[in-house]
């Protein structure tokens, strides 16, 4: 066995490649995070340990107000895209292929392949139409958008929890005279809950990340945390938006070290 | 197949088609609908006051690569529009080729590491990905900007004397994308180096292969569905990027992402940006029919 080390290390040049590209990766992420804790304004000095852009965050109000919203949003748009994907996942596996089942999967999926900004473009286009008809112009745009482009997020681990589910379950409810609708409940259902659950983590962060969508989507006044940071850097840049970024930074790893423990389990 | 199963069969499609149909739905209304009046957008005449009017025009479609001269009328190639698109191509190829040169190696990396350990390495991969693409492309700004870390380590230090300008630059674009989208590049390489066996290197060490002949006659054959997946992940959003040249680029180094936006803002010529938008689309989506073509005919191959 002594040949396995060879054979591994004999591609020349390939770790320290990336143990750069680890450290590349994180290194900018690591800075960030420090000089939320800064004393002084930005990253021209460290001018000692404070949490003051902490609390100036915490007590600006256009922050709160967006952070709110940004939750609001992300919360909705998770439910919904969730319980659509849910049920397109139950409709689109463990069948017979059925016709248009490749046009389903290629609607579900066409969020990740338009670019962003297109889609962006004609959501703008669309609901400008329908502002003008109707003169609407409260955040449910937004969620309609925000749940339309999180739905392949949501729905890719509830498809693959249940590809992996045991269908003799399911059978053995049914032959012990459960309706379709309680082997559902009491059987389906709790064994695709973590896929769900993962599902909708995903479309949670998926929605909290979103920029430019939102940026062409919102109306005035509807500012989420990431629109309101993408102003705030380009007028000027303090040590708040460091603080901002941390929390969130804390919040996606927080759902993703969750998510990780939640899919590996089945395993 | 009996008339039961038959029957059977056509419920379950049905059903398929019942349970989808929600989604559809939302999907039709609120993404891919609305791509039908961006391309009918395009054929239309710019607003006074942006949006548009009614009517039928060429003009926004030759708006994308001319500009017509006001006084008399003849055509020019609009050379602002042209500067904008080459650069779009070449920062998203150069992109795509640097992330494919660091990301390889640490798709091979991750791929050699023990079970156990793999799996942490791959979250570590994970990560930057689902990290909001804003506030990593802020990380990079506060290391290169003129007041950045960069300029004050470097002038500390003694070794430059002036602070240099790096942001607002193409290089500065470059290496943002490079950055914010090299997890696109390693995720689908890793996928396929996972399954590669690697006792076909010692095969071909046995035989006397040199690592760069092992690399390219071994490795890369099995590999090749990682790269093109890979390769497409990242040149498809940095053509489109947006957040990334604005922030990195700034108003002079725009990409057609930005350039997109600018004609639903202050160039108030939607028709110009709905054409530009449905060209994007276009590229993309032949990009992604190169992959499935490629896809495709590597798993026949391999069967």
């Amino acid at each position: 066995m002594a040949t396995r080390g060879f054979v591994i290390s004999r591609l020349p040049g390939f770790n320290p490649i990336a143990t750069l590209v680890f450290a590349a990766l994180y290194l900018p992420i690591i800075i960030l995070v420090i000089y939320s804790f800064n004393a002084g304004r930005s990253v021209s000095g460290w001018e000692g340990f404070s949490l003051k852009w902490y609390a100036i965050a915490w007590e600006n109000d256009a922050v709160k107000a967006a952070t709110i919203r940004s939750l609001y949003l992300a919360a909705s748009a998770a439910v919904i895209s969730t319980f659509l994907a849910t049920l397109a996942a139950l409709g689109t596996t463990r069948r017979r292929a059925f016709g248009g089942q490749t046009f389903i999967y290629v609607m579900i999926n066409q969020p990740l392949m338009v670019p962003e900004v297109v889609s962006a473009v004609a959501l703008l286009i669309f609901f400008a139409m329908i502002k003008q008809a109707t003169g609407y112009a409260g955040m449910g745009y937004l969620i309609a958008a925000h749940s339309a482009f999180c739905i392949p997020f949501a729905y890719l681990p509830i498809r693959a929890r249940l590809e992996g589910m045991d269908m003799t379950l399911e059978t053995a409810a049914a032959d012990l005279y459960a309706s379709p609708l309680q082997a559902f409940r009491f059987v389906t259902l709790p064994l695709l809950l973590p896929g769900i659950i993962a599902g909708m983590m995903l479309a949670f962060v998926t929605s909290l990340d979103d920029v430019v969508i939102t940026v062409f989507v919102k109306s005035a006044g509807q500012d989420t945390l990431p629109t309101y940071m993408l102003g705030q850097i380009r007028r000027q840049v303090t040590a708040e938006i460091n603080a901002i970024s941390t929390v969130l930074l804390g919040l996606t790893v927080l759902l993703l070290t969750l998510f990780f423990l939640l899919t590996r389990k089945k395993n | 197949m009996s008339p039961a199963e038959q029957a059977e069969v056509t419920r379950s499609a049905r059903n398929g088609w019942l349970l989808s149909t929600p989604a559809l739905v939302v999907l039709t209304l609120a993404a891919i609908g609305p791509l039908a009046i961006v391309v009918a957008y395009s054929f239309m005449p710019p607003g006074e006051y942006g949006n548009v009017a009614w009517g039928f025009s060429l003009e926004a479609w030759q708006g994308i690569l001319f500009t017509k001269d006001i006084f008399d009328g003849t055509l020019a190639w609009a050379d602002a529009n042209l500067t904008i698109f080459w650069r779009s191509v070449k920062l998203s190829v150069l992109t795509t080729v640097f992330a494919f040169l660091v990301g390889f190696p640490t798709a091979w990396f991750i791929a050699t590491r023990p079970p156990n350990a793999r799996a942490l390495w791959l979250f570590l991969i994970t990560i930057p990905f689902w990290t909001n693409l804003l506030i990593r492309t802020f990380a990079i700004t506060e290391i290169i900007r003129k007041e950045g870390l960069l300029n004050t380590v470097l002038l500390k230090l003694q070794i430059i004397s002036q602070p240099f300008e790096m942001i607002y630059t193409d290089t500065a674009v470059f290496i943002g994308m490079t950055y914010v989208y090299l997890p696109l590049m390693v995720l689908p390489l890793f996928a396929s180096l996972d399954r590669f066996d690697m006792r076909l290197l010692e095969a071909a060490y046995d035989l006397y292969a040199n690592p760069w002949q092992v690399l390219r006659r071994v490795i890369m054959p099995i590999v090749r569905p990682g790269i093109i997946a890979g390769s497409i992940l990242v040149f498809v959003p940095s053509l489109g990027a947006y957040v990334t040249p604005r922030l990195l680029g700034g108003g002079k180094n725009m990409m057609i992402g930005n350039f997109i936006e600018l004609q639903f803002g202050q160039g108030r010529n939607w028709p110009l940006g709905a054409a530009l938008s449905v060209t994007l689309l276009i590229i993309v989506t032949g990009a992604l029919l190169v992959y499935v073509r490629y896809a495709n005919r590597e798993t026949r191959h391999g069967h």
